[in-house]
């Protein structure tokens, strides 16, 4: 259709009929916004269910008997010690503990784990995964899938209505509930929700009964965008790249003590030097005075003019209110409360350093 | 009589008395989504053609909105400031953006009417 490369998603002609209004993000073509616009859909996710097709990501299915030994290798990450269904967020790290993409990696059965990755790093995660594959009795298999991600405190109900049962399935839990599908508790928008990888002719059945439904409505990557920024997710490209390593970026706490300890995953090495010494920066979140969005790429400088860091992500918040951001300080400057000036336009907005998340967590935990 | 001109970069200019008032069309404001920032231009800042004039902030991302013809900013919408949604939902009247004097009224001429623009956005 298009002939450069861009890719569709295999539902495009139902977002089409929505009313979708498109845009490219990582070489696909993807639905921004529908009709109702960024913020009633960000608005409706949390008050109701957003739906979004999310099949630009990518599942990966990790098996045999060293599929484990493979993933602790790969990812800071004991796969062996996740009981089965159980999920976990991790990365794939390079050997300077540069954050190659993050990922969900979910236990299917004894030596069969699910792996879901960012798009835009799909390519370079499969080629990464079966390089390393090489010296490990495990098969990696990229899963042809439309991906769905039902968002928002009405979900579950949502999805029972449609007749898929989610009772027992708790956050960050992951289950195969029919051939070729894949659900999990989990998702990119702070709210209860799921993500569920299926065949295209399931999809389209699944779509069809859940739109019926007046709390579902298709939500745009816009959406997407400020819902995931105001939970104070980070988007791998612009928060998290090869660049930067897991301490700089706070997430320490996807890494588990014995595993660090351990050492085994690649990047262990240049982890614990980077720990040993402190990481120069630290990711934060960033509130900005006043109305004016402070957004990627902005400066950041302290109350005296000298650099201070930089801003990852921008926008404002729908729920907040208001502008949102988030991006990396020196350490020193990382505390809650410390007072900033962003560069936009060469106009200084004051920001303050705030607590991440700016809305909270509604996880299903138990 | 006022006299309602467009551009190909999607504003409209009402004119009267060698004062333009600017703002972006309906196609412009569907295309740009929700606005939640609009940084104004400063009363008696003089403009070329082309120059920013003023940034609109939708959720996503920021845009700007050109000069269409050269003058002088005589007025901006203040009440923009407090809610800027005013753009998304009237664009075409409350959602106003600035008033300019115009330095060189024949510039009008190399603009659109309202029927040249809806043939421009199809």
């Amino acid at each position: 259709m298009t002939g450069d490369g861009t890719r569709h998603l295999p539902l495009e002609d139902l977002h089409r009929a929505a009313g979708a209004r498109f845009g490219a993000f990582a070489g696909w073509s993807m639905p921004l916004t529908y009709p109702p616009g960024v913020m009633k859909e960000h608005l409706h996710t949390r008050e109701h269910a957003g739906l979004f097709d999310i099949s630009h990501m990518k599942l990966f299915e990790v098996s045999g008997p060293e599929a484990a030994a493979l993933l602790n290798r790969a990812c800071p990450l004991d796969a062996g010690a996740l009981e089965i269904s159980q999920s976990k967020y991790t990365f794939f790290l390079n050997e300077a503990a540069g954050i190659i993409d993050d990922l969900i990696v979910t236990r299917l059965g004894d030596d069969r784990f699910m792996v879901v990755a960012n798009a835009g790093n799909a390519v370079e995660d499969e080629k990464h995964l079966q390089a390393l594959a090489v010296d490990f009795d495990a098969k990696v298999e990229p899963l042809d899938r439309v991906f769905l991600a039902i968002q928002g405190p009405d979900a579950w109900a949502a999805l029972a209505r449609a007749g898929i049962e989610t009772g027992s399935l708790l956050f960050m839990h992951g289950i195969e509930p029919s051939q070729k599908w894949f659900m999990s508790r989990s998702g990119y928008t702070g709210e209860d929700g799921f993500e569920i990888g299926l065949p295209e002719a399931d999809a389209r059945d699944l779509v069809a009964k859940l739109l019926e439904d007046e709390r579902v409505q298709w939500i745009g990557l816009a959406a997407r965008d400020s819902l995931r920024l105001e939970a104070g997710l980070c988007l791998h490209g612009q928060d998290l790249t090869p660049e930067i390593d897991p301490a700089s970026a706070g997430l320490m706490w996807a890494i588990p003590k014995e595993v660090r300890a351990a050492g085994h995953f690649i990047g262990a090495d240049a982890l614990r030097s980077i720990l040993e010494r402190g990481p120069s920066q630290k990711r934060v979140g960033l509130k900005p005075e006043g109305r004016q969005p402070v957004r990627a790429g902005a400066a950041l400088v302290d109350a005296d003019g000298h650099p201070a860091g930089h801003v990852t992500s921008g926008g404002f918040g729908p729920s907040s209110g208001h502008p949102v951001a988030m991006g990396y300080v020196n350490t020193a400057l990382a505390k809650a409360g410390t007072k900033l000036f962003a560069d936009v336009r060469g106009t200084k907005i004051p920001v303050d350093i705030a607590a991440l998340p700016f809305t909270p967590h509604r996880y299903r935990k138990g | 009589m006022a006299k309602t001109y467009f551009t190909e970069d999607h504003e409209w200019l009402r004119v009267e008395g060698g004062v333009a008032t600017v703002g972006i069309t309906d196609y412009a404001q569907e295309q740009l989504g929700d606005l939640v920032f609009v940084e104004l231009p400063e009363i008696g800042r003089k403009l070329a053609k082309g120059d920013t004039a003023v940034v609109v902030e939708s959720v996503k991302a920021a845009s700007d909105v050109y000069a269409p013809v050269d003058g002088e900013i005589t007025e901006a919408n203040g009440s923009l400031s407090a809610d800027p949604s005013l753009v998304n939902s009237a664009a075409t009247g409350d959602g106003w953006l600035w008033k300019m004097k115009l330095a060189n009224e024949s510039q009008l001429d190399s603009l659109m009417d309202e029927a040249a623009y809806k043939a421009h956005i199809g």
